[in-house]
C-alpha cells in the first residue's frame, strides 16, 4: 500500500510539471513584451525596465522558469496588478465562498445522482429509467448560465422566495449563508448529477445481474439491502472514480456560476482577472485550480482499497 | 473481453436482430438518431437561411426601440417615405437591436465553432493518438503531455487562452480545440492499442506493409466509428463552451450576433426583461441536446464495446 501511495504521488509530478509549463508559457507566448503587458498601457519605461528585472526576462527561459516554479511553490504567485495586492492574499480571501459552494454542490449531487442511477438501473428498460436517462441527456445539454437564470426567474423572482444573488459569508450566520448558496449549488448541480446518475446507472447494471445478488435475494434479503449492501458496494469503484473526474466539470461550472450569481470566490476572481489581462492572477486561479483537481483524484485513487477490499496494491 | 464470449443477457439482446445488421440500417432506424438530426437539421436550415427568414440586421442599432417585450411592434419610414411596420418577436435589447434577428444569425457562430473544433480535435488527436499507440518511445512522453492538459479544467484552459490572443472567432476556435484534443488521442490510442496486436495487423507487417500504408488502411479504419461518436460530444462541449465564452465577455466580440454575447447582454436588465436571456438559452439548450441525441444514438448503433456491453 505504502509503496502504491509513493508511487502515485510520483507519477503526479510530470502531470504537476506539464502543468506548471502550460501555465508558465501563457504568458510568455503572448505577442509581446510581457513586462509592458504586465505593466499596462500607462507605464512608462522605467517601469516596463524594473518590472522585467525583477521577473529577471534577460535571463534564460529555463532558468526563468526555475525562480518562478521556486516561487510558486512557497505560496509566492508575484502581485496582482489590477487588484494590487498580492495574488496570495487575493486567493486566500476568495476561497471560502467557492469551497462552500463546491462541497454543497457535492453533497447535493451524491444524494440525488446516486438514488437516480440506481433506480434507473434497477428498473431498467421502464419508463423510469426512460426518464431518468432523458433527464441526464437533458443536464448535459442545458449549460449552467442558462439554467441559473431560470432557477432564478422562478424562485427568486417570480416567487421570490429566495435572494436573487449575493453571498453570506458563513460567520455571518448559517441561515443567510444556506439560502444565498442553495440557488448556486442546485444549478452547479445539474450536469454533474446528469454524469454520475448515469456511471451509477451503468456500473449497477453491471452487477445487478451478478451472482451474489441473486444469492442474497434467494436467501430472503430484501429489495434495499440487497441494493445497497451488495449491488451499490460493489459498483461503487467506478462511481467514485466519476466523480473525482467530473470536478473538472464543477470547476468550469464555479467560474460561470459564481458570474450568475455575483458570489465573490475564485471563480468570479479569474472572470475579472482575465477581463482585466490581470495574468499573475490568472496563472496562480489556473495552477491552484488544476493542483486541487489532480489531487482529489490521487485521493479518489487511494480510497479504492476502502471501498473494495479485494484491490490490493 | 471475456465476456463477450460466454452466453448471458446481454448477448440475446443482440439475438433478437440476427446476424450483423447493417450500421447504416441501424442508424436510420434509432429513435434518438432521428428526432436529434431532425432538430439540429432544422437548426442548420435555420442559420443557412436567416436573411431571408424575416430578419434584419442583426448588428442594426435603434435608440427609439430599446427594451421592447416580445412580441412589440413599431412603425418606420423608410428611405422613400413610405412606412412599414416592424414586429420585434422577441422583442429587442438595450440597444434596440432585434433580438429575433440576433438569434437566428447566432446559430451560425454556435454551428460554425462546434464543426470546427469537432473537425479539427478529431484530427489532430487521430494523428498524434496513431502516433503515440504505435511509436512506444513517443508514447510515454505524449501521454503524461497530454495527462497535464487534462488536468487544466476545460473552460479554465480556454479562459486563459483566449485571453493571450485578440478575441475573435479563430482564437476561440482554436482555444476550444486544445483542451479538447487530448481526449480525443486517448481514444484514438486505446483504440490503436488493441488493433496492433490483432493477426491482420500482423499479417499486413509480415507482408511487408509500410508503417504509412499500415496505419491509413489497416489502424485508421478501426478508429473511425468511436471517433465520429466523440466527434459528436466534442461537437455539443465546444457550442457550450462558445457561449459561456461569450457570455463571461472574454469571447467573440459582443457585437457579433452569438447566443452567449445576446445573454451577456441581457444579464443587466434580466430581472424586467427576461427574453433576452430566455430566448437565446433555449436555442442553445436544444440545439446542444440535439447534438447530445445524435451521439447517444450514434455510439449506440456504430461503438461495437458499448453495444455489448448494454
Amino acid at each position: 500500500m505504502l509503496v502504491y501511495v509513493v508511487k502515485r504521488l510520483l507519477a503526479t509530478i510530470p502531470v504537476m510539471l506539464v502543468v506548471a509549463v502550460v501555465v508558465f508559457s501563457m504568458l510568455r507566448l503572448t505577442a509581446g513584451d510581457p513586462a509592458a503587458i504586465i505593466a499596462g498601457d500607462n507605464a512608462t519605461s522605467q517601469d516596463i525596465a524594473a518590472i522585467r528585472a525583477k521577473l529577471g526576462l534577460e535571463r534564460p527561459i529555463v532558468e526563468q522558469f526555475g525562480i518562478w516554479i521556486s516561487k510558486v511553490v512557497r505560496g509566492d504567485f508575484g502581485e496582482s496588478f489590477f487588484f494590487k495586492r498580492t495574488v496570495a492574499s487575493l486567493i486566500a480571501e476568495r476561497i471560502e465562498p467557492t469551497l462552500a459552494l463546491a462541497v454543497l454542490t457535492l453533497i447535493l449531487t451524491v444524494c440525488m445522482a446516486v438514488p437516480l442511477g440506481i433506480v434507473a438501473a434497477w428498473r431498467r428498460g421502464t419508463w423510469i429509467d426512460r426518464g431518468v436517462m432523458g433527464l441526464s441527456v437533458l443536464g448535459f445539454s442545458v449549460p449552467v448560465f442558462v439554467i441559473g437564470y431560470a432557477l432564478i426567474y422562478v424562485f427568486a423572482i417570480h416567487f421570490a422566495w429566495l435572494p436573487v444573488q449575493g453571498y453570506q459569508r458563513l460567520g455571518e450566520g448559517i441561515g443567510g449563508f444556506l439560502e444565498r448558496l442553495i440557488l448556486p449549488s442546485v444549478t452547479l448541480s445539474v450536469i454533474y448529477v446528469a454524469l454520475i446518475a448515469r456511471i451509477t446507472r451503468a456500473s449497477v447494471l453491471e452487477v445487478l445481474d451478478a451472482d451474489h445478488v441473486r444469492t442474497a435475494r434467494a436467501k430472503g434479503l430484501g429489495e434495499l439491502p440487497v441494493l445497497i449492501r451488495h449491488v451499490l458496494r460493489n459498483a461503487s469503484v467506478p462511481i467514485v472514480t466519476v466523480i473525482g473526474l467530473g470536478v473538472a466539470l464543477l470547476i468550469g461550472g464555479v467560474v460561470v456560476t459564481e458570474s450568475v450569481y455575483a458570489i465573490p470566490g475564485l471563480g468570479r476572481l479569474t472572470v475579472d482577472a482575465v477581463l482585466a489581462r490581470d495574468y499573475p492572477t490568472v496563472q496562480a486561479v489556473i495552477l491552484l485550480f488544476s493542483v486541487a483537481y489532480v489531487l482529489i483524484n490521487l485521493l479518489v485513487d487511494l480510497t479504492y482499497t476502502l471501498l473494495d477490499p479485494r484491490i490490493r496494491y | 473481453m471475456k465476456a463477450v464470449a460466454e452466453p448471458s443477457p446481454v448477448v440475446l439482446v443482440d439475438a433478437a436482430a440476427p446476424g450483423v445488421p447493417q450500421a447504416r440500417g441501424r442508424v436510420s432506424r434509432h429513435r434518438s438518431i432521428v428526432i436529434g438530426g431532425a432538430i439540429l437539421g432544422a437548426v442548420v436550415l435555420m442559420a443557412v437561411l436567416a436573411p431571408a427568414l424575416g430578419t434584419v440586421d442583426p448588428a442594426q442599432i435603434d435608440p427609439v426601440a430599446r427594451n421592447r417585450r416580445p412580441g412589440a411592434e413599431r412603425t418606420v419610414r423608410n428611405a422613400d417615405g413610405t412606412q412599414r411596420t416592424l414586429k420585434y418577436w422577441m422583442g429587442t435589447d438595450s440597444l434596440g437591436r432585434d433580438v429575433y434577428s440576433r438569434v437566428v444569425y447566432g446559430a451560425r457562430v454556435s454551428l460554425i465553432v462546434g464543426a470546427t473544433v469537432a473537425a479539427i480535435s478529431s484530427l489532430v488527436g487521430l494523428v498524434i493518438g496513431i502516433l503515440a499507440g504505435y511509436l512506444r518511445w513517443l508514447d510515454n512522453l505524449v501521454m503524461r503531455i497530454m495527462d497535464g492538459l487534462m488536468s487544466i479544467p476545460a473552460i479554465l484552459l480556454a479562459i486563459g487562452l483566449v485571453m493571450l490572443s485578440r478575441a475573435g472567432l479563430l482564437s476561440v476556435i482554436l482555444a476550444i480545440v486544445i483542451p479538447e484534443v487530448p481526449r480525443v488521442v486517448r481514444l484514438v490510442r486505446s483504440v490503436v492499442l488493441s488493433v496492433r496486436e490483432e493477426p491482420y495487423v500482423e499479417a499486413a507487417i509480415a507482408l511487408g506493409a509500410r508503417l504509412p500504408r499500415l496505419f491509413v488502411f489497416h489502424v485508421m479504419p478501426r478508429t473511425i466509428a468511436p471517433l465520429i461518436v466523440q466527434a459528436t460530444f466534442v461537437c455539443a462541449s465546444a457550442i457550450i463552451v462558445e457561449a459561456i465564452l461569450s457570455f463571461l465577455g472574454v469571447g467573440i466580440p459582443p457585437e457579433t450576433p452569438t447566443w452567449g454575447n445576446i445573454m451577456a447582454e441581457g444579464r443587466a436588465l434580466f430581472r424586467i426583461f427576461p427574453h433576452n436571456i430566455l430566448f437565446p438559452g433555449v436555442f442553445l439548450a436544444v440545439t446542444v441536446l440535439a447534438v447530445n441525441m445524435l451521439g447517444d444514438g450514434l455510439r449506440d448503433t456504430l461503438d461495437p464495446r458499448i453495444r455489448k456491453r448494454l
